[in-house]
């Protein structure tokens, strides 16, 4: 049984970039909204949340339409000679896509239950909104941008639905381990399909485990128990 | 130094509306909670807005609704200090301090902390976080914080309402010293009346939102213009009133007929006096002299609250007129005395209102 093993370095190239994004558009999002008092919070809330309560062919469809050949996004880009759909840039956007709003969600709520005094002392201090926001509100909200982190991370690595509608399964290319494992699975090779399967249980196993470790590391550095 | 402050705002259930001025003597917020004392000072930091007004520190504006100037909180200069402290506590007690003085050399920045950190007596503390610091600690580490900066205003969210009882007098005698080195504006909410009155020498009182009194502390105590004052602070017998010759007026809920001796008697509709400013009568025949019944007592430990029923035996369902408090001791004598007890209402201490 000759295996090629490309999907797992176009998994975690895929999964590794989309987090690094995620980690950005996630935290600027989080912290813009968390500090939003308008009326349109529950609408732009509602609007970043929407990839994670979708089918994933549902957010896969609508990259197509805005990627696409004549997507509003996509002519653009094939103007620019870049084009999106079925290269491994698209894989990234879907994993990307979906796996935001866990970025999104849990940094807000991080952000939301620092105390606003805290906040406002820092701004009574003279210091600029950025310095509140990277000395203060970043280090406190630290363990929820952590677990942020590793459910995008997981998410992102199990991308499929949408993944394939923008990327198709291109091996070699854009062939990721879940859709290396549907085709497998489809195409009767369930020893295949096994060892995707296993491989990237174990992976994200790992990454958790790391993760969760680090956290924890994290944490008691930063609140001691007892006094002294 | 002097602040002026005049504003309004809207809050669930009622309308703030204060106006006052402060120069470099502590200002003291006497309130109930709810009453917008915390408010007033969110608003002169910036951390709130004021529906309309004026906000003025040292010449400067720093709110007009009219000229649409409202200066974010980081341009104000203002020091305040939370009612939980609100340190970071992801930085050590050098690093809170430090925090704020970004724009100075190092060297500049560690003196300044030093100096600080030895005014308010926390050596040794410096690299702790706030999480190892006692409550009093914090405090202090707080305040450091907040006029390490050299703030044109300081203002104080009832500082000490999250100490322990027997702490807050020390906190209380180490705040006033490190207030009188302080040369700008402090304004100190509290809702605790000998906290108003020990660290401050004019007061502010507020009553749901409304400004009720504003002086120097020792003419609100004597002379509260209005009732909710004379409430507020702590005159708990008050009565109706109604004058009935030049100098006699008729206390109506405790129906007894008492001499005053204020100038002014125009127009009195309450009349009230402070638990103890009530006397033993020497004499039964001494002016403003009424016939009382314990109705009940409560006690602490230091001192009796005596529930008394004013003209007439209780009748037993724990009614009262007026409250007396007098030290233990005092109650051991009039505890064995008969009744009715021959009270006396000293005229000078009656508040007329």
């Amino acid at each position: 049984m000759a295996i090629d093993f490309s999907p797992i370095w176009i998994s975690l190239k895929t999964a590794l970039t989309a987090t690094l994004l995620t980690f950005f558009f996630g935290i600027a999002a989080a912290w813009h909204v968390a500090n939003y008092r308008g009326k349109l919070k529950g609408l732009v809330d509602g609007l970043l949340t929407l990839p994670m309560v979708l089918p994933p062919t549902v957010a896969g469809f609508f990259l197509l339409l805005i990627f696409g050949k004549y997507g509003p996004i996509g002519k653009i880009l094939y103007a620019l000679g870049i084009p999106v759909i079925f290269t491994w840039q698209a894989t990234v956007i879907a994993a990307t896509v979906v796996a935001f709003p866990l970025m999104y969600k849990t940094a807000r709520a991080a952000f939301e239950q620092i105390d606003g005094n805290i906040l406002n002392a820092a701004r009574t201090l003279g210091v600029s909104e950025w310095n509140v926001f990277w000395r203060v509100s970043v280090p406190l909200a630290r363990p929820g941008i952590a677990a942020g982190t590793v459910l995008a991370f997981a998410r992102a690595m199990g991308e499929f639905g949408a993944t394939l509608m923008v990327a198709g399964g291109i091996p070699g290319k854009t062939q990721t381990i879940p859709i290396a494992i549907f085709f497998a699975a489809e195409g009767g090779e369930m020893d295949k399909a096994m060892i995707w399967v296993l491989l990237i249980t174990g992976i994200s196993l790992i990454a958790m485990v790391l993760i969760n470790y680090w956290t924890e590391y994290q944490h008691k550095s930063l609140t001691f128990s007892g006094r002294k | 130094m002097a602040l002026y402050v005049d504003i309004k705002k809207k809050l669930p259930g009622f309308c703030l509306d204060v106006n006052f001025e402060a120069g470099t003597n502590t200002v003291g917020f006497l309130g109930a909670s709810g009453s917008g004392k915390s408010m007033t000072l969110r608003c002169i930091a910036g951390i709130e807005t004021p529906d309309s007004g004026i906000i003025e520190l040292n010449g400067h504006i720093l709110f007009d609704s009219a000229k649409g100037i409202n200066l974010p909180i980081r341009k104000r200069r203002v020091g305040f200090l939370f009612q939980n402290y609100a340190l970071f506590p992801n930085m050590t007690v050098e690093e809170n301090i430090r925090f704020g003085l970004g724009s100075l050399s190092v060297s500049e920045q560690l003196k300044k902390v030093r100096e600080m950190i030895s005014v308010m007596h926390m050596e040794g503390l410096e690299k702790r976080y706030p999480s190892q610091l006692s409550g009093g600690q914090q405090q202090r580490a707080a305040l450091a914080r907040a006029l390490v900066i050299d703030p044109e205003v300081l203002l104080l969210d009832e500082p000490l309402s999250a100490l322990d009882e027997h702490l807050r007098d020390n906190m209380l005698k180490q705040m006033i010293e490190t207030l009188s080195g302080y040369r700008g504006v402090t304004l100190f909410v509290t809702h605790n009346i000998e906290e108003a009155y020990r660290v401050c020498r004019d007061l502010v009182v507020l009553s749901s939102g409304k400004l009720e009194a504003k002086g120097n502390k020792e003419s609100v105590f004597m002379n509260p213009p209005t009732i909710e004052t004379a409430h507020i602070t702590g005159c708990k017998n008050l009565s109706a009133a109604k004058l009935i010759s030049s100098d006699e007026i008729e206390a109506l809920d405790w129906g007894v007929i008492l001499k005053v001796n204020k100038e002014d008697k125009k127009d009195i509709k309450y009349i009230g006096i402070r638990p103890y400013h009530i006397e033993l009568a020497e004499d039964a025949r001494d002016q403003n002299t009424i016939n009382c019944w314990i109705s009940y007592t409560g006690e602490t430990p230091s001192r009796m609250t005596v529930y008394l029923s004013v003209g007439r035996k209780p009748s037993g369902n724990g009614e009262y007129q007026l409250q007396w408090e007098i030290p233990r001791e005092k109650w051991e004598k009039v505890k064995a005395m008969q009744q009715p007890l021959s009270l006396k209402l000293d005229p000078d201490k009656l508040i007329l209102i």
